[in-house]
């Protein structure tokens, strides 16, 4: 208990030097990617101002498949090694990026709406691509969220981790030859015939949401380092906690009868 | 090991036989469910045909379902994966017997499923054969991402719950696939059915060896 | 500004959602972090 006892005053959450700093970032770059996107990016020539929803539909839709990247990279790692710091970050990246997956969805269909003039079109292979994904992610933390021996759940959700990855190509293809057609802009940001600043507010979308993802991802992974912790000594812990306040307890109980108080009481009733 | 499967193929099929839940309960679902999207399509018979081909892969996956619960369920009854390791069978050729006792399983049930499809909904077939080995491919592709799925489920309290959340956006490729293949079959849609076998084919043999590979991993923490 | 409903919507959506997700990741590592001893916080020995 002295051990633990100095610790209270430490802060007590999963912050630290570098996730301020990555607070930090997204202070600053925020508000300068909401400026650069609402008033000096141009507007586009065919969709006019929706151009800048992407913005942050674009960045998050990468991210998305970094997350689940590295989802299959920490699962092939932990089948690997066996070590609990692979197994919690396939376990992290998994749920922001199951988070990412959602809003690529939905920024994408309010995008769509104006655009393409509806909010969900089946023929589009990255969009349905895209769901398949997110059931798939989202059935990954269920599994994730069974209770089961640690050890064991791990194991086989690594297994549904790397399986989660290689389908995607399978799903894509089946997709695309299933509606045969995409109204998804073919690589519309490297064509060449975008403005200079159009494509620097992507680049400081892709920065600030980058950051904002590297911020979500650390603190992930140090609440499941800490859910863990609670689970494999959480008994422990509490055991000795018990045991302690039993102690204190006793001292007191010890203490009682020297002022005469409970035989008083005894006398009463 | 080809031996190892058949062994442990025939010990679930029979397992199976004698249980007889598959021609109690899983049999008469089947045909339920023809006769529910009857219902829920308005017997409208245009409507029917032109859908015939999803409505026959949308029951096979529901049946699915009920299939791989069942394998599991054998699986955990009388610590039978405990003996089943020190029986010292290869896992992986424990992997391919489960799938084939699967794939046998829900090859009859589709026979019924076809039979019931064709007879209410008056589809008529062009391509035969393009059907048979449709279903064949796909069938194999089911049970193995199936058998892989249930046993990652398996011995873990919320199986039932968990299961179709792992396996169905799993099965969303072949799903596409076999339904395109049999509209081809079928004539109602313009499709190249024997090029989506291809993709079938793709999923099928994935799975196949995932499994395979997988199987041992599975096995050995129990 | 053309779609000024969607565009905003979109973003708000956007931001929001990540706000929501990174204050109850906040959240809940406050509460967890009082349930374990500090030298099991791995991070917190780089943190002066």
């Amino acid at each position: 208990m002295s051990a633990t006892a100095p610790a209270e005053s430490a802060v007590e959450n999963t912050g630290s030097r570098s996730t301020r700093v990555l607070g930090a970032i997204i202070a600053v770059g925020t508000p300068l990617l909401l400026l650069l996107a609402f008033v000096w990016s141009p507007e586009d020539d065919v969709m006019q101002d929706a151009v800048r929803l992407l913005y942050i539909h674009v960045p998050v839709a990468i991210l998305t498949y970094v997350a689940f990247s590295l989802t299959a990279v920490g699962s092939v790692a932990y089948l690997w090694k066996g070590s609990r710091w692979w197994d919690t970050v396939a376990h992290s990246a998994a749920e922001v990026g199951v988070v990412f997956c959602g809003l690529t969805l939905v920024t994408g269909s309010i995008w769509g709406r104006p655009t393409w003039n509806t909010w969900w079109e089946w023929g589009d292979v990255r969009l349905v691509t895209t769901l398949v994904l997110f059931l798939v992610y989202v059935g990954y933390l269920a599994f994730r969220r069974v209770p089961a021996d640690p050890g064991v759940r791990a194991r086989r959700a690594a297994i549904i981790g790397i399986i989660g990855a290689l389908q995607i190509p399978i799903v894509r293809y089946s997709v695309q030859w299933w509606e045969n057609s995409t109204l998804h802009q073919q690589g519309s940001l490297t064509d060449g015939k975008l403005e200079n600043l159009t494509l620097f507010t992507w680049f400081i979308g892709q920065v600030v949401l980058g950051a904002i993802f590297l911020w979500l991802l650390v603190h992930r992974f140090r609440v499941a380092w800490l859910e863990d912790e609670i689970d494999t000594h959480g008994l422990v812990d509490a055991l000795e906690e018990r045991r302690a306040e039993a102690m204190v307890g006793v001292d007191e109980a010890v203490g009682g009868p020297v002022d005469g108080r409970i035989p008083s009481d005894g006398g009463q009733s | 090991m080809i031996r190892d499967s058949l062994l442990v193929a025939g010990k679930d099929l029979r397992i199976e036989w004698r249980a007889r839940v598959l021609t109690n309960q899983v049999a008469p679902f089947t045909l339920l469910i023809v006769v529910l999207f009857g219902f829920a399509l308005d017997a409208n018979p245009g409507t029917l045909r032109d859908t015939a081909p999803g409505l026959f892969w949308v029951a096979v996956l529901l049946v699915t379902m009920l299939a791989v619960q069942r394998a599991a369920a054998i699986e955990t009854a009388d610590a039978a994966q405990q003996r089943m390791l020190l029986s010292d069978l290869d896992p992986g050729a424990v992997f391919l017997g489960k799938m084939a006792a699967l794939v046998v399983q829900l090859l009859a049930l589709e026979v019924l499923l076809a039979a019931a499809v064709l007879v209410l909904f008056d589809v008529s077939v062009r391509e035969p054969a393009l059907m048979v080995v449709a279903a064949i491919v796909a069938t194999v592709g089911i049970a193995a991402a199936g058998t892989l799925y249930g046993a990652l489920a398996v011995g873990l309290g919320v199986r039932e719950t968990l299961l179709p959340i792992l396996l169905l956006p799993t099965l969303a490729p072949v799903l596409i696939g076999a339904t395109r293949t049999f509209g081809d079959a079928f004539d109602r849609v313009a499709a190249d059915g024997w090029a989506w076998l291809g993709l079938l084919g793709v999923f099928a043999v994935l799975y196949c060896v995932i499994g395979t590979l997988a199987y041992g991993v599975l096995l050995e923490e129990t | 500004m053309t779609h000024a409903g969607y565009i905003i919507a979109g973003w708000s959506v956007g931001l929001g959602t990540l706000a929501l997700y990174g204050w109850s990741l906040i959240r809940r590592g406050r509460n967890l972090s009082r349930q374990v001893p500090s030298d099991r916080r791995r991070w917190m020995t780089s943190d002066d």
